[in-house]
C-alpha cells in the first residue's frame, strides 16, 4: 500500500466558493492509503509547492494527488514539483475540481459531494500508479509553414533567420496573401505592397527558405519533431524554371474572359496569367478550366510565342514527401459572400461592392490604375455610403456571430483616403459601434471625423434601392431617432471575415482542435496563444480569430520563436504513456494494428511459454518513439491485451468503482 | 398588471429575444411604417428591455405595424421585434374587453385575394 497525500486547492474563491474544502479534506482522510492531507489557497504558488515537497519527505508518500484545476493547467508544474522532492513525477494525480465542479455548480452542497467522488476516484487510480520513465525522441530540424501571406511569411523569416530551413506551402500560384491585394495600411497609411513586396523578396532569395507555391499539404504523418507531409504539386503547365516571366504568353493568349482572382472578379484575365506584377514566383501559371488547349485540344499559342520554351502542356501534379520537426498553421482568411444580404443589392447593382473590391479600385495596380470610379459606368462618384458590419456580429444564417475586428479601422482609412483625394466626394458610415481600440487607432478615426469630414450614423441600413439612376440607402439615425433616406454613387459593404475554407481541412490533418467558426484553437487562450494544444503544431495570423497585420505580425513573431525553442533541441522527452501489450493475451489478431493512428504497433514472431505450453506465436510490439499514448488500441483489443501505461484498464476500473461506490 | 410581470408576459407570449440587441438600428432602418410609428421598432425592444411597458402599451404605435415581419427577418441578432409588438397588441387585444365582430361576420367582410398575414394584421386594426 502506498503512502498518498492529498492537497486541496482554494484556487482563491474560485474552487473555495463552491466546494466545501473542510468537508473535502475530513473525506479524504479516510480513504485507504492516505496519511496525509490538507489544503491552501494557491497550490501552485511557491508556497504551495513547499507545502507539498515538506509533506512528500515529512510522511514518507509515494503517491500524491492534487485537487485543484484542470490537468491541462498545472499537471506538468506538480509533476515537476513531485520529481523536485525525489518522487516519480508519474506518481501525482490531479482531481479537477474547478473545471469539473466549482465552475459548473451553484449548489455547493451538490459541489462538494461532486468533488469528493472525484477526488476518491483520484486517490482510487493513484494507488495503482507505477513509477513512469520518459524516453527520448529526435528533432528534425526543419519547419513547414503552411500559408505564404503575411503571416506566413513573417513566421518563415523569422524561423530563416535563426539558421533553421523552413518550406512556405502556398496554395495559390505567388505568395503574399491578402495583404498583397490592400492599397494602403492603417493607422499610417503607408503603402501594403511597399511593406509586403520587400517581405516576399526576402522570403524568396533566403537560403533557408523553400516557397513552394501552387501547392497543397495533402498529409501530415507523425508527431511533434518528426511530422511526414505529403506536398501535392499542382501542374502549373509552365516550367518555374525556364520561365521568364516576360509575359509574352499573356499578351497572346486568345482566351481572356477568366475572371481576374486578384482583382476580386472587377476584370477578365487571360488563361496563362501571372497573377501581379510583383508575383512571387514570376512565373506564368495556366488555369486549366478554361485553356482552350487543355480544355478543347486546340490553340496552344502560348507555347508557339514562349521564347524560353516553358510551357509544357503535359505536366502532372507532382507529390513531394518532406520531414518537419514542426509545423505552423497560417491559412490566412477570405470575407464571407456577401449575396445572402438581398436587402444591401450587392447582386443586383454594380455600384455596390465589397470593402477588399474598393482596395483594388483604389490600388495604382488595380484595374483602374487607382482612379476611383463607379463599376456600372466609370464615371465619377460624389457621393459613397459605407456601411459595417455586414455579416459581422450576425447570429443568423446569414453571417458570424463575431466581430471581424479589422472592418471600423479600414473603413475609417478609406474613407479617408477618398475624402483626401477626392475632396468633392461625401463620405457617410453607417455604423453599429465604433471598435477601434489599439495604438492610435482612435486618433485615426477622429481625425476621419473632425479633419476630413467624414459622416458617421450610428444605425444599421435597412435596404438599398435604384430610383433614377441612383442609389438610395435607407437606414438608421438612432441618434436623432429618424430613418433617413441617403443618395449615392456607390455603396461599400465591409463583409464579415472569415477562417479560410482550406483552415478546416488542414486542422484535421494536423489533429490541432478548431472553433465552430473553423479557427485554430490555442492551447491557452491567454498563456499559450500560438501554439495548438497539438505538440509542434503552432498558429499564426487570422487562421487563429481576426486580426489586423500589426497583430499578426507579432503572432507570427511569436509563433517562430516557439517554434525556434523547439527545433533547437536535439532530443525531446516522450511521454512514457504508451501502450503495452500483454504477450500472454495478445491473439496477434491486427486489430490494435489496423485502428492505430501513428503506426506504432508492428507485430514479430515470438516464442512464449505459455503455461508450460512453448509455442512461437505472432505478437503486437508497439513502438514507444511512435505512440502517442491516445488509448485507442487498449479499447479496440478483444482479448485485454493492450494497456495504456499511467491509464491501465484496471486505474480506470478502480476510478470508476470509487466514482460509484456509495 | 403588475409592471415586471407585463414585461415577462411581453416575452413570454412574443417568445421573443430583446436582451439579445446589440442596438443597430436595423429593424428600424428596415420598417415601411417607420414614419407612422410614434415608437419606432428599435426603441420597442429598448423598453421593454428597461420595463418601460405600459407606455407601449398606452402608444399608437401599435396599430400601425404592418406585421410586414421585415424586421425579424433582418435582425442580425434575432431579437424580432414583430414578435413582440405583436405580443403588445395581444395584451391590449385582452386588455380592452369582447370582441366587436364575430366570427361568423368574418367571410363577409373579407376579400379572398388578401394575404392572410394582412389580414390578421388588419383585424387587429378595425376591431377598435
Amino acid at each position: 500500500m502506498l503512502n498518498i497525500g492529498v492537497f486541496v486547492c482554494w484556487c482563491g474563491s474560485n474552487i473555495a466558493a463552491t466546494v466545501d474544502i473542510d468537508q473535502v479534506v475530513a473525506a479524504a482522510k479516510i480513504q485507504p492509503g492516505v496519511v496525509f492531507a490538507t489544503d491552501y489557497q494557491y497550490m501552485c504558488s511557491e508556497a504551495g509547492q513547499k507545502i507539498m515537497r515538506n509533506a512528500v519527505l515529512e510522511h514518507k508518500l509515494d503517491g500524491v494527488v492534487i485537487c485543484a484545476c484542470s490537468p491541462r493547467m498545472h499537471e506538468a508544474t506538480f509533476r515537476k514539483n513531485a520529481e523536485k522532492s525525489g518522487l516519480n513525477p508519474f506518481m501525482v494525480e490531479i482531481a479537477n475540481i474547478r473545471e469539473h465542479v466549482s465552475w459548473i455548480h451553484k449548489d455547493k452542497a451538490v459541489g462538494t459531494v461532486k468533488a469528493i467522488a472525484l477526488v476518491n476516484a483520484a486517490i482510487a487510480k493513484v494507488s495503482l500508479n507505477a513509477p513512469l520513465i520518459s524516453g527520448e525522441s529526435s528533432v528534425t530540424k526543419r519547419a513547414l509553414v503552411i500559408g505564404g501571406g503575411i503571416a506566413g511569411l513573417q513566421t518563415a523569416l523569422d524561423i530563416a533567420e535563426a539558421g533553421f530551413e523552413v518550406d512556405v506551402v502556398e496554395k495559390l500560384p505567388t505568395i503574399g496573401g491578402n495583404m498583397a491585394k490592400i492599397d494602403k495600411t492603417f493607422p499610417t497609411l503607408d503603402c501594403a505592397a511597399c511593406i509586403l513586396t520587400p517581405k516576399m523578396v526576402d522570403a524568396a532569395s533566403h537560403e533557408n527558405i523553400e516557397l513552394i507555391t501552387y501547392s497543397e499539404v495533402e498529409s501530415v504523418k507523425g508527431f511533434v519533431g518528426s511530422f511526414k507531409a505529403t506536398i501535392r504539386k499542382k501542374a502549373r503547365y509552365v516550367d518555374e524554371v525556364a520561365c521568364t516571366g516576360c509575359g509574352v504568353c499573356m499578351a497572346k493568349c486568345p482566351s481572356k474572359k477568366s475572371l481576374n482572382e486578384f482583382n476580386c472578379g472587377l476584370n477578365n484575365r487571360p488563361s496563362v496569367y501571372i497573377p501581379f506584377a510583383q508575383a512571387i514566383p514570376n512565373v506564368a501559371v495556366i488555369d486549366p478550366q478554361s485553356c482552350i488547349k487543355l480544355t478543347r485540344d486546340k490553340c496552344g499559342l502560348c507555347q508557339t510565342v514562349c521564347e524560353a520554351k516553358a510551357i509544357d502542356f503535359t505536366q502532372k501534379d507532382e507529390l513531394i514527401e518532406r520531414e518537419y520537426g514542426a509545423i505552423v498553421v497560417a491559412t490566412g482568411f477570405q470575407p464571407i459572400k456577401v449575396d445572402k444580404f438581398d436587402e444591401l443589392g450587392y447582386s443586383q447593382n454594380k455600384d455596390v461592392i465589397t470593402s477588399l473590391e474598393l482596395e483594388r479600385l483604389m490600388n495604382a495596380a488595380g484595374p483602374t490604375g487607382g482612379k476611383l470610379q463607379k463599376v456600372s459606368d466609370g464615371s465619377h462618384p460624389h457621393d459613397i455610403v459605407f456601411i459595417q458590419c455586414v455579416g459581422s456580429r450576425d447570429c443568423t444564417a446569414r453571417g458570424k456571430n463575431y466581430c471581424s475586428k479589422i472592418c471600423c479601422m479600414y473603413t475609417t482609412k478609406h474613407a479617408m483616403l477618398i475624402r483626401d483625394k477626392y475632396p468633392d466626394i461625401n463620405v457617410t458610415v453607417f455604423y453599429i459601434d465604433i471598435r477601434t481600440a489599439g495604438k492610435n487607432y482612435d486618433e485615426f478615426y477622429r481625425r476621419a471625423a473632425e479633419d476630413y469630414g467624414v459622416t458617421y450614423i450610428k444605425g444599421q441600413v435597412g435596404k438599398v434601392y435604384e430610383e433614377d439612376g441612383f442609389l438610395v440607402v435607407q437606414g438608421s439615425d438612432l441618434i436623432s431617432n429618424e430613418q433617413i433616406k441617403i443618395k449615392a454613387d456607390m455603396v461599400v459593404l465591409a463583409a464579415a471575415i472569415e477562417a479560410d475554407p482550406s483552415a478546416k481541412k488542414v486542422a484535421s490533418m494536423l489533429t490541432a482542435s478548431i472553433d465552430t467558426n473553423n479557427f485554430l484553437t490555442e492551447a491557452h487562450a491567454k498563456l499559450r496563444p500560438v501554439e495548438s494544444p497539438t505538440a509542434g503544431i503552432f498558429l499564426s495570423g487570422v487562421c487563429q480569430g481576426p486580426k489586423d497585420i500589426p497583430e499578426t505580425v507579432a503572432q507570427a513573431g511569436a509563433a517562430a520563436s516557439k517554434v525556434i525553442g523547439l527545433l533547437v533541441k536535439n532530443k525531446l522527452v516522450t511521454n512514457p504513456c504508451v501502450a503495452i501489450a500483454d504477450e500472454m493475451l495478445c491473439s496477434g489478431c491486427s486489430n490494435c494494428f489496423n485502428i492505430c493512428p501513428y503506426g506504432a504497433i508492428g507485430y514479430e514472431e515470438k516464442l512464449v511459454n505459455d503455461h508450460g505450453i512453448r509455442e512461437t506465436r505472432r505478437l503486437a510490439v508497439v513502438n514507444p518513439a511512435l505512440c502517442q499514448g491516445c488509448g485507442a488500441c487498449s479499447v479496440a483489443c478483444p482479448s485485454g491485451a493492450m494497456d495504456l501505461l499511467g491509464f491501465t484498464n484496471k486505474q480506470i476500473m478502480a476510478e470508476v468503482d470509487a466514482i460509484c461506490k456509495k | 398588471m403588475h409592471k415586471n410581470n407585463l414585461k415577462e408576459e411581453i416575452i413570454r407570449i412574443s417568445g421573443a429575444s430583446p436582451n439579445k440587441c446589440m442596438k443597430c438600428g436595423k429593424c428600424s432602418a428596415t420598417c415601411p411604417s417607420f414614419n407612422e410609428m410614434e415608437i419606432a421598432p428599435h426603441m420597442f425592444v429598448d423598453m421593454v428591455i428597461k420595463g418601460r411597458v405600459e407606455q407601449l402599451v398606452m402608444s399608437d404605435a401599435t396599430n400601425h405595424c404592418l406585421s410586414c415581419f421585415a424586421c425579424v427577418e433582418r435582425c442580425p441578432r434575432g431579437v424580432e421585434p414583430a414578435h413582440i409588438i405583436e405580443a403588445i397588441r395581444v395584451i391590449k387585444l385582452r386588455q380592452s374587453g369582447a370582441p366587436q365582430i364575430t366570427p361568423a361576420q368574418i367571410a363577409s367582410v373579407i376579400d379572398t385575394e388578401i394575404p392572410q398575414q394582412a389580414l390578421v394584421s388588419a383585424f387587429r386594426k378595425f376591431r377598435k
